[in-house]
């Protein structure tokens, strides 16, 4: 959408929502593509100053993934459960003719070297691995039952095991989008199908919790972002994709790349959250790592196939031996 | 045999104007593709320095755990080969010849050499560290 669309609809739409109108300053795009659009404006009616993002599908028709149709009502069920999230202000209605919603703007950081290197971020790097580990606990006790509003989540088929679910996803992509042989992956697919963890509960499922998709600032953290993977599975399953090793961004500690793995299980666990199976964790781990190892297959394909131009896609296709490496010293016990 | 500059030292004046002209002198997007750019070409400058070393010793490799095969001549072909021939790992591998056992022993450290070959040259810190 073009600025002055956005900020008339805005206009409207606030208006509408607080009973009173609100001049639309400092409008301005931070991302988007095809996917979608994030705005950030500030909302001025007199005193009162209200710093917002705004975000929306960009193309009325086309299918959001369920994830990002619902990110509205994610936040609000993880704001209510206490997770350290952006405030969720409103939901949309028809003002734009595609799905959008309005939260508090949170002014922070996000990029994971940022956080390992920067002289400044001492303190953060000392206090957010409990704060990532109270948060999470909090995401967890978020049930399907309680909130009928998220049931469109992707959910492991009845009799499907959320691990099963999960493997035979990234499989599939694995062997549609591959072009070469990967031995490696091999073996650890096979590793995954002999160790698939059976599990009681299922839960809300962040689904990309890692360093890199929340924002902090020298205190910690301030906000859990990109809620577009979540879905219903094994609270477990978050906290091993929090060890993958590529999410570390060469911290030398274990869980992003700044929290000891121990201490995480029992802060996790003290904040309430299900008692940590460590083997479990592991297994999760290992996934995450064919995962993303999949993913960077995946990204290069777009190149390999025509589909985009871009040369950090098309070099994407050189990180998938980290994972690979990564896989072997799991595979041997060797992982830290 | 072409003159002077060689490959190498083209690519290393290539990946000097985009790190050092182009990358201070754009923003965004285009300056961080630029960024990447720089990076492909010093990660080509490592292939291109070990390729035929490590395409060798892939295939010697293969040959411990697949039978002798004698390699062909030229690179495209000894690409081909391995690309093949991995696929037959990836074929036993996934039949359980790779479950616990001595071929697995063997499989894994073959696995080891080979993808450390390939961080020399993708992630060069990274092999550093293993």
């Amino acid at each position: 959408m073009d600025a002055e669309t956005v900020r008339a609809g805005l206009a409207r739409f606030i208006e509408a929502k607080t009973g009173k109108p609100h001049a639309i300053e400092g409008l301005v795009r931070l991302s988007g593509g095809a996917s979608r659009e994030t705005w950030s404006f500030d909302a001025v009616a007199g005193e009162d100053r209200i710093e917002a993002i705004f975000r929306c599908d960009p193309i009325p028709g086309i299918p959001s993934m369920p994830g990002r149709a619902l990110e509205f009502h994610l936040i609000k069920a993880a704001w209510d459960a206490g997770v350290v999230v952006p405030e969720p202000l409103w939901d949309g209605d028809d003002t734009f003719g595609v799905k959008f919603f309005v939260m508090r703007r949170v002014p922070g950081e996000a990029l994971g070297a940022r956080l390992i290197r920067g002289e400044q971020y001492g303190e953060a790097r000392r206090v957010i691995p409990a704060q990532l580990a109270t948060s999470l606990a909090r995401v967890h006790t978020v049930r399907l039952a309680a909130h009928p509003e998220l049931a469109e989540l992707p959910q492991p088929a009845p009799g499907v095991s959320p691990a099963q679910a999960e493997v035979d996803h990234y499989e599939s992509a694995f062997r549609i989008s591959s072009p070469d042989p990967h031995p490696v992956f091999e073996l650890a697919f096979r590793w995954l199908r002999a160790h698939m963890p059976d599990v009681p509960e299922q839960v809300l499922v962040h689904g990309d919790y890692r360093l890199g998709n929340f924002l902090f600032g020298e205190e910690g953290v301030r906000g859990v972002i990109d809620w577009e993977l979540a879905h219903w599975g094994d609270p477990m399953e978050d906290l091993g994709w929090l060890a993958v090793k590529s999410w570390r961004f060469g911290g030398k500690l274990p869980m992003a790349g700044v929290g000891d793995r121990q201490q995480f299980f029992r802060d996790y666990e003290a904040a309430g959250g299900f008692p940590v199976d460590p083997e479990r964790v592991r297994f999760w781990e290992v996934y995450g790592n064919v995962k993303w190892g999949v993913i960077t297959i995946t990204q290069a394909a777009t190149y390999l196939t025509g589909r985009s131009k871009s040369v950090e896609l098309a070099s994407i296709g050189r990180r998938t031996a980290e994972t690979e490496w990564e896989l072997l010293n799991l595979l041997e016990g060797k992982g830290d | 045999m072409q003159d002077r500059p060689t490959i190498d030292e083209l690519l290393e004046a290539v990946a000097g104007f985009l790190r050092d002209d182009v990358l201070p002198n754009t923003q965004g997007r285009i300056s961080f593709h630029a960024r990447v750019s720089a990076n492909v070409i010093e990660m080509l400058r490592r292939e291109l320095g070990s390729l035929e070393e490590h395409y060798a010793s892939e295939w010697d490799g293969l040959d411990h755990l697949l039978g002798v095969e004698p390699m062909p001549p030229g690179l495209a072909n000894v690409r081909e080969g391995l690309l093949a021939r991995n696929k037959q790992l990836s074929e036993r591998i996934q039949k359980g010849d790779a479950d616990p056992g001595p071929w697995r022993n063997a499989l894994l450290a073959h696995l080891r050499r080979v993808t450390h070959d390939k961080l020399t040259v993708s992630n060069p810190q990274l092999a550093a560290e293993g």
